[in-house]
């Protein structure tokens, strides 16, 4: 088990490492470089020379790319080259509403939504799993600026509460505060990530309900909620924990939509500036971010799920 | 055992009507009107071949039917009251309590994620009718009965720490600990080893005898039926054939049914059963190995870091069948493996009419691969659901000769000829054949690259009997016609000694003795020869208690496979071992002449008694 998880922190690392190689040359073989771009069209070579010396950008790709590893793991992003401010500043502006906003959702669109997934696997086939199934399989297919639509159609202009987009300060709000000033992107990120989570854990739990030891445990006149909570469950965590982690990683990265549609600032609005001001250290220092988010999250799951294993935990 | 004075009846099944709910909406009849009765201390036996509706009829007794059935018509009465018109609420008090579920497998049967000891006991805390220290009490008294190996720390394990048999035996403890009036056995033995088997049925006896309890039996082994059972009740396609005490089924039965099913039981192995087969006359066997090692895992010095098979020497004459037999984890599978070249070994050479070949697959020629091909154990595993017959089938035909069109379909149709399928199989899915015909199938399928030798890893292990002696003829009739040679790996003995010409019988992967079929089952014997000769079990009353009356099978018993790496790997199941010697140096390589080689200790003298 202790082998099992180095060998996975290990696959981890290689993948951030792969990932890092992947966002730094790929920014690399783009036209233009950090120097032509802060400098704009009309520096003279001379300057443009002198500015890339400065930035290093003079030395072989490889050197470059250590450096900036090394900056990167001590936390120095670099400074943006649109505004010549540090990434980290800008980050730290941004870094806020995205986590609180994924951290809302998660805690209340994960419960919910595993509560509702495994209610459906107990009562297959009833009414109730079919009405589920057909909503969630809607949510699934619905864009999210589509759900995000409805919901300010039917919360703002039919009941009157609340504002269309998201407006005023953020500074000394509290908890609750806070969830009402974020009510409606939370409410759209549950549904989003609710309809992923809900068809897998039901999936997961049906799939456990048809293997021989829960029918034993029927015939040894196991009442349901114990034979889903003490015999099933723990056998479907595998699964479950996979989907929502991915799910979380969503949240902190995807959301690109949710944000411009309610006009506040979070990190996936960011990377989208950087893209349109070709602000490569911008693009490089975030993408990393997002890929540590992805390869931590997972790097979690894959525990959790091992830790359920009874034959992983206690070897022959 | 007649136990008429107590005629108190635990349960009863009255014109018991079961159907299959199909996705129309029409009904399907798999219990058609079935009518028993099983009293106190009594053990009744539900026979058939798989279809007959035995598992089905003994889930009644549950008030359970599986998925897609229902009850229709007619009363399964337990105790007096009628399971089928309950609901499951009220039937939850009733199960587990009053009557108790033993599935085939355990390994299935128990949740892996959950401690033994809550799993035996989860029963009668849930019902409220122990307390958790007494059903604790209730299930270490059991452990103890059923001779499980620390029974007091058993229960603190997972269920993938413990072995198969164990397991099995455990599933009893659970079926028991809630003191049920009624226990329902579905195969509980059939996935076993013959020694395991023995030792199995023996605890299971004892206990059922011990708790006063009755119970339905299900199972197609009319012999294991003659160890255990009081009354015997003859099932097919969902009707009573026949029933009465268990003395009268097995020595006088008259139904047509019962007599092909008891015809249908492999002899016992004696001497002399391996058929003659013509000598071809060629100088170099089909398939040789010699001095072959393989395991699994690569240690530092390039060598595998568990061990299987050492110094294992077979050859396969061409029209023969070599029968390898032994307990699971003996490295049957193992062999074959390496003969298909999926396996490396780590020492040795094979060789195929008589010239060397890769030992990797993918360093052989396609004439090569073509002329040694592997049958698998599950058809149902083996065959691609979404594939037709004609295309499972095809797909090898023209892979190795090369053929196409009409000329591929009627090799097909040739093909389906020689496992005696007819020719508009060839249209059909996987799932719209029974067991049989699949691996009928899977037969042909190898047979369609024209090959020298095939290997059959326990063909007829998920068969019934009647299905699996049937497959066993239509091996006999391939092998007289085509010629070609078989390597047929099976843990039951009788099956192998019916159809083998030599025998190569492994422990812990060594040759513990080999040799033409009439002299490895006649004397003399290796020890662990003569261990599973007699763990087959007899079709007559009375033999499991002979058998476990004999000191050599109980000793032989005791434990699973162990691979050592020092001495005999059988000394310590041996009866005859040798202390100081057996443990301690590698048993010599006997020849008693005519190509019987018997690896042990003792003098062929010695080796001689009986069996």
């Amino acid at each position: 088990m202790t082998t099992l998880i180095l060998k996975r922190l290990g696959i981890g690392l290689v993948t951030v490492l792969a990932v890092s190689l992947i966002i730094f040359f790929g920014t690399k073989i783009l036209p233009g470089d950090a120097a032509q771009i802060r400098l704009g069209q009309s520096a003279t070579p001379e300057n443009v020379a002198a500015f890339r010396a400065r930035l290093g950008l003079d030395q072989p790709y490889i050197v470059q790319y250590l450096v900036w590893l090394k900056n990167f793991m001590s936390g120095d992003l670099g400074a943006s080259l649109a505004s010549d401010v540090p990434i980290t500043n800008l980050i730290a502006d941004r870094y806020q509403n995205t986590v609180f906003v994924s951290f809302a959702t998660a805690i209340i669109g994960v419960p919910i939504s595993l509560a509702l997934g495994i209610l459906a696997a107990m009562y297959p086939g009833t009414l109730y799993d079919r009405t589920l199934t057909l909503v969630s399989v809607s949510l699934v297919a619905a864009p999210e600026f589509f759900t995000a639509t409805l919901l300010v159609l039917l919360f703002v202009f039919a009941l009157g509460v609340g504002n269309a987009i998201v407006v005023g300060s953020t500074e000394g709000k509290g908890f609750f505060e806070l969830i009402a000033h974020f009510a409606l992107p939370i409410t759209t990120l549950c549904f989003v990530i609710a309809s992923q989570l809900i068809r897998m854990s039901r999936a997961a739990v049906l799939n456990v309900m048809s293997s021989p030891y829960i029918e034993m445990a029927i015939l040894k006149g196991v009442p349901r909620g114990r034979i889903i909570f003490r015999h099933a469950l723990l056998n479907a965590i595998g699964p479950i924990v996979n989907v929502v982690a991915l799910n979380l990683a969503y949240l902190v990265t995807g959301v690109i939509v949710v944000e411009v549609y309610f006009g506040y600032n979070g990190l996936a609005t960011l990377i989208v500036q950087g893209v349109q001001t070709r602000d490569y250290i911008l693009i490089q220092g975030l993408g990393m971010i997002f890929c540590l988010t992805y390869v931590i999250l997972m790097l979690i799951a894959d525990i959790a799920a091992y830790a359920s294993n009874a034959r992983l935990r206690h070897p022959k | 055992m007649a136990r008429k004075h107590d005629d108190d009846v635990i349960f009863e099944a009255r014109d018991l009507k079961i159907h299959a709910v199909r996705d129309d909406g029409s009904e399907l009849p798999i219990v058609k009107g079935v009518d028993f009765k099983v009293r106190r201390g009594e053990v009744v036996a539900l026979i058939g071949e798989s279809g007959s509706g035995k598992t089905t009829i003994s889930l009644s007794a549950l008030g359970y039917c599986k998925p897609g059935l229902k009850f229709a018509g007619g009363e399964a009465r337990l105790l007096g009251q009628d399971l089928t018109k309950m609901s499951t609420e009220e039937l939850r008090p009733v199960r587990g309590e009053r009557v108790a579920y033993l599935a085939q497998s355990a390994a299935a049967t128990f949740n892996p994620s959950i401690l033994i000891n809550e799993q035996v006991t989860e029963a009668p805390i849930l019902h409220g009718s122990k307390t958790k220290e007494e059903a604790d009490a209730k299930a270490l008294s059991l452990y103890h009965a059923l001779e499980l190996p620390n029974p007091d720390t058993i229960g603190q394990r997972y269920p993938h720490q413990v072995s198969g048999g164990q397991l099995q035996r455990l599933m009893a403890a659970m079926a028991l600990c809630g003191d049920p009036d009624l226990l329902v056995l579905d195969e509980p033995t059939t996935a076993l080893d013959v020694t395991t088997q023995i030792e199995v049925l023996k605890a299971f006896k004892e206990v059922i005898k011990k708790e006063g309890a009755a119970a339905i039996y299900v199972t197609h082994d009319l012999a294991v039926v003659a160890q255990v059972a009081d009354h015997i009740v003859v099932l097919y396609n969902g009707e009573i054939k026949e029933a009465g005490p268990v003395e009268t089924i097995i020595n006088k039965s008259e139904h047509p049914y019962t007599k092909r099913l008891m015809g249908a039981i492999k002899p016992l192995p004696e001497a002399g059963l391996g058929e003659d087969t013509e000598d071809l006359g060629r100088e170099s066997p089909a398939l040789e190995v010699k001095a072959l090692d393989a395991g699994y895992g690569k240690g530092a010095d390039g060598k595998p870091t568990t061990m299987v098979l050492r110094d294992v020497n077979v050859a396969i004459e061409r029209g023969k069948t070599v029968g390898v037999i032994g307990e699971s984890g003996c490295g049957k599978s193992t062999l074959a493996r390496v003969f298909a070249g999926l396996l490396p070994p780590s020492a040795g050479d094979i060789s195929l009419d008589g010239d060397l070949i890769a030992p990797d697959l993918r360093n052989r020629s396609r004439e090569e691969l073509r002329k040694v091909q592997f049958v698998y154990q599950m058809a149902d595993t083996a065959l691609n659901p979404r594939h037709r017959i004609k295309d499972i089938l095809g797909r090898p035909v023209e892979f190795y000769s090369g053929l196409t069109g009409a000329a591929k379909m009627e090799r097909v149709y040739e093909l389906l000829d020689m496992v005696e399928l007819p020719k508009p199989f060839a249209e059909r899915l996987p799932h719209e054949l029974s067991g049989g015909q699949k691996q009928r199938i899977n037969l042909a399928r190898a047979l369609a690259a024209n090959p020298e030798v095939v290997l059959c890893d326990e063909v007829t292990s998920a068969l019934d009997t009647i299905v699996g002696a049937n497959v066993i003829e239509l091996l006999k009739s391939l092998r007289r016609d085509t010629g070609v040679s078989f390597v047929f790996i099976s843990h039951d003995l009788s099956t192998v000694a019916s159809f083998a010409d030599e025998i190569v019988v492994l422990y812990a992967g060594r040759v513990a003795e080999q040799g033409p079929t009439d002299k490895v089952l006649s004397p003399p014997y290796h020890p662990y020869t003569r261990l599973l000769i007699s763990s087959v079990p007899e079709m007559r009353t009375g033999w499991l208690e002979e058998t476990i009356a004999d000191k050599a099978t109980l000793t032989g018993m005791a434990s699973g496979v162990e691979l050592t790496d020092t001495g005999c790997p059988f000394f310590a199941r041996c009866p005859m071992a040798i202390e100081g010697t057996c443990d301690k140096i590698e048993p010599p390589r006997r020849n008693d002449g005519a190509k019987h080689i018997i690896e042990c200790h003792r003098e062929i003298d010695e080796l001689m008694g009986g069996g």
